[in-house]
């Protein structure tokens, strides 16, 4: 079965990277919005933190997992990149750390702990979201310029970790025009339509500095005929950003029409520049230093974790589909058991 | 300061403070599913009180596990590369299939079980419930093959100083697992009986004579009752299967120097490793041969064993293996006297009001018995294994990264801020949160007026 696609010590590191890529993109869209929510704590009133914080509070559990998931197949398919990566961002991995067991843990005391407590646990719900968002923006700058810590590399970082945070509240508050209505939702509407820019800039600089950064990456775009093939990634970017930046000025419409729209062409353009990162990369899993078929473990071990992977994943995929389902429409009041 | 003890200290602290919520949440997520059901058939009120302030501990509980979890999956490669880079073919597809199969399924019927009750079908949320039981289970059940290879492992071989799996069955059912297993999740058992019963004494003395503090006392006391002897006789069979295949550890946790029969039971010593004897001994002559070998004059391998003839030591640091090892076996046969005395007391007909004060004050003082016999166990294991971190494979010297000891130190101090921090709000929150049923209020948070038209969430209601 393993020399069925041809050498299994290639096809499998692919396909791992492929199932690596889409956890971290999932996870990017899936806790960049709860993330999100977190980050726009600070302008909602306490009524609407409680509607807010109910809108995700039945999901970030599952959301962080593609987390786990994401750090586990590097881990467990890429064992010696896992090393060099996390490493090299050490700090920054416990920063974010941190933040989210901060945030994470705010969920369940802001509402069980003393009343007088709740102002506290509201800060560290945001203050987390915070660090964990600036520091996954800081590491995706490090990331993308090579894991080298030079005074302009960590600069680039600074900006790209600004950029994310601001991306996430994009995410966070389009999130909430889905999941809201009212004055919260209008609200959310305001939030998105300043938060855009976030979104736009830290696309605009990713994909910019990545060819800068390296000259493969430089050839892989702009070559004949790739250049051709690859147009319509930034051609269709242009496009829905122009089109999410109409639709977020004419909402609210009647019958809350269109109030999915920002969410769905948000999560479009997160993949598309997931994409587009992915396709500089490959076939390098630590950036000019270590490619996917160098770092990959043992095909014997891979091909036991793909079979798995095979039969769970899509399981997987059902019961979240269903989670999703049962918590759809409006956020409401949430009450235990 | 060296980066290695640093990060051990780290990797301790950390997995410590983890260790604490999933040993809550694998058996209080079946105790919640046996009150639930209680309430299904009975359709008595206690039931469904107890469910719903359980639940909220299981919440809070659960909450902390997940976060400390995700913590845990990235120290291997901030702090261990070395770990993954050896044992990574037979670690990585353990730690995947727990990621795949238990998380997810934990996190996904998590947000239903605690906030679908009115909008799921009622077998769908008591299915919720039973799925989250199970995945956390199911997460103990990996997490523990994986770390019982560790100690024994089994299943594969060595290619340029690489560990390749050749067998999964033995990789998986590995000479130790089902020991640690049993132990373990017995362990979280106790754990969550003693929690119970001991939350509910703290109501009784809040002068709460509800019904449902009435079932919770009696409910823990009698699952403790019931775990205590398993568990005493499933840590007895683990502690066998740990000399066949650790002895050095064996040795520390006896606190027996020297190879030979008639060995003493030490009820208590102080351990001097630099003269190689223990000082201040209490012991039973010949009882430890009896109970490891099942004779008087047994043989039973000493320290001397493990130190090469250039002097190098290779066995665990003596101390606190026996340390740990006796507050393990004390704090287990505490709960065996409490849990047996007080069911007895019980049954003399008069239920909770048949217990003595004394009884109520010593299971409130036992409420948190669980999480320090897990941890001593666990600190009898994990350091009995030294100086190995997998036995006869790779040393935790050649695990460590090259990050610098100040990195780690100040990793390492924020950690143990943020952990404190948390302990101390959790432990005040579930003090709050039984002071407030033992007052009969509604289990809802005052939150702030609602403003007008729009409806407030109101958590726990």
């Amino acid at each position: 079965m393993m020399d069925l696609f041809g050498d299994p010590a290639v096809w499998l590191p692919f396909v791992f990277a492929g199932l690596m890529g889409t956890a971290i993109l999932v996870y990017v869209i899936l806790d960049g919005f709860d993330l999100g929510v977190g980050l726009l704590f600070p302008f909602a009133t306490p009524t609407e933190r409680d509607r807010m914080v109910a809108s995700i509070g039945p999901f970030w559990d599952a959301n962080e997992t593609w987390l786990v998931l994401a750090i586990g197949i590097l881990l467990v398919a890429f064992p010696v990149a896992h090393g060099v990566i996390l490493t090299a961002l050490y700090l920054p991995v416990a920063v974010m750390l941190v933040g989210l067991i901060l945030r994470g843990v705010a969920f369940e005391f802001r509402v069980k702990a003393p009343t007088r407590h709740r102002g506290a646990w509201n800060k560290a719900f945001f203050g987390g979201s915070l660090a964990s968002t600036l520091s996954q923006g800081f590491m995706l700058g490090m990331y993308i310029t090579g894991l080298q810590f030079t005074w302009a590399n960590i600069a680039f970082a600074t900006l790209t970790a600004v950029f994310l945070t601001v991306g996430f509240s994009f995410i966070g508050a389009v999130w909430l025009i889905g999941k809201t209505e009212g004055a919260l939702q209008a609200k959310a509407i305001l939030w998105a339509r300043r938060g855009i820019w976030g979104l736009i800039a830290g696309i605009v600089a990713i994909s910019a500095a990545s060819p800068l950064v390296s000259a493969r990456i430089w050839g892989k775009w702009f070559s004949w005929p790739e250049i051709v093939w690859l147009a319509p990634l930034p051609i269709l970017s242009a496009v829905l950003v122009l089109t999410l930046w109409r639709v977020l000025h004419r909402l609210p419409l009647d019958g809350d029409r269109l109030a999915w729209a920002p969410f769905w062409m948000a999560s479009a353009l997160f993949v598309m520049a997931f994409g587009g990162l992915a396709y500089s990369f490959y076939p390098y899993v630590v950036p000019e230093q270590m490619t996917i078929y160098e770092s990959a473990a043992a095909p014997e071990s891979l091909i036991i974790i793909l079979v798995g992977t095979m039969v769970v994943l899509p399981i997987i995929i059902a019961y979240s589909i269903l989670a999703y389902t049962v918590f759809r429409g409006k956020a409401t009041e949430l009450t235990y058991y | 300061m060296d980066p290695l003890i640093l990060s051990r200290i780290q990797f301790a602290a950390n997995i410590s403070f983890h260790i604490l919520f999933p040993t809550i949440t694998i058996a209080l997520g079946w105790v919640l599913l046996f009150f639930k059901l209680r309430f299904n058939a009975t359709g008595a009120e206690k039931w469904m009180d107890a469910y719903r302030f359980w639940v909220k501990v299981f919440a809070l509980s659960f909450a902390l596990g997940v976060v400390s979890g995700i913590t845990m999956s990235f120290q291997f490669g901030t702090n261990w590369p070395g770990f993954m880079e050896a044992v990574g073919n037979v670690a990585g597809p353990l730690l995947a299939y727990e990621i795949l199969t238990a998380f997810f399924l934990e996190a996904a019927f998590l947000g239903i079980m605690l906030f679908g009750f009115r909008r799921v079908p009622g077998w769908l949320h008591t299915t919720a419930t039973a799925l989250v039981a199970f995945g956390t289970t199911l997460s103990a059940f990996w997490i523990l093959v994986l770390n019982s290879w560790m100690h024994t492992p089994a299943g594969y071989e060595l290619r340029d100083g690489v560990v390749h799996a050749t067998d999964w069955f033995a990789i998986v059912f590995n000479p130790s697992m089902p020991y640690r297993l049993a132990h373990m999740l017995l362990a979280s058992g106790l754990t969550v009986s003693f929690l119970i019963a001991g939350f509910s004494a703290m109501r009784w003395l809040w002068g709460d004579r509800s019904d449902e503090v009435r079932a919770t006392l009696r409910f823990g006391a009698t699952l403790g009752a019931i775990l205590i002897p398993i568990q005493i006789y499933a840590g007895d069979m683990h502690g066998l299967n740990t000399l066949e295949h650790q002895p050095a550890k064996v040795a520390a946790m006896e606190g027996n120097w020297e190879t030979q029969g008639n060995v003493p039971l030490v009820l208590f010593a102080i351990p001097d490793q630099e003269a190689r004897e223990n000082r201040m001994e209490i012991a039973i002559p010949s009882v430890a041969s009896l109970i490891l070998t099942h004779s008087f004059d047994g043989e039973v391998p000493g320290l001397n064993d493990f130190v090469a003839e250039d002097g190098t030591i290779e066995h665990p640091p003596v101390a606190p293996v026996f340390y740990a090892f006796r507050v393990m076996v004390g704090l287990g046969f505490a709960m065996l006297a409490l849990s047996w005395s007080s069911v007895w007391l019980m049954r003399r007909g008069r239920g909770v009001e048949g217990l003595p004060r004394p009884w109520i004050y010593a299971f409130v003082g036992m409420a948190f018995s669980g999480w320090i016999a897990t941890l001593a166990g666990w600190y009898v294991t994990e350091i009995g294994r030294q100086p190995w971190l997998v036995t006869g494979v790779l040393t935790t010297r050649e695990a460590v990264g090259s990050v610098t000891g100040g990195m780690v130190a100040s990793t390492l101090a924020a950690y143990l801020l943020v952990y404190a921090g948390l302990m101390t709000a959790y432990l005040g929150t579930l003090t709050y949160l039984a002071r407030k049923a033992a007052r009969h209020d509604p289990l809802t948070p005052d939150v702030p007026k609602p403003d007008a038209g729009i409806r407030v969430l109101q958590p726990g209601e």
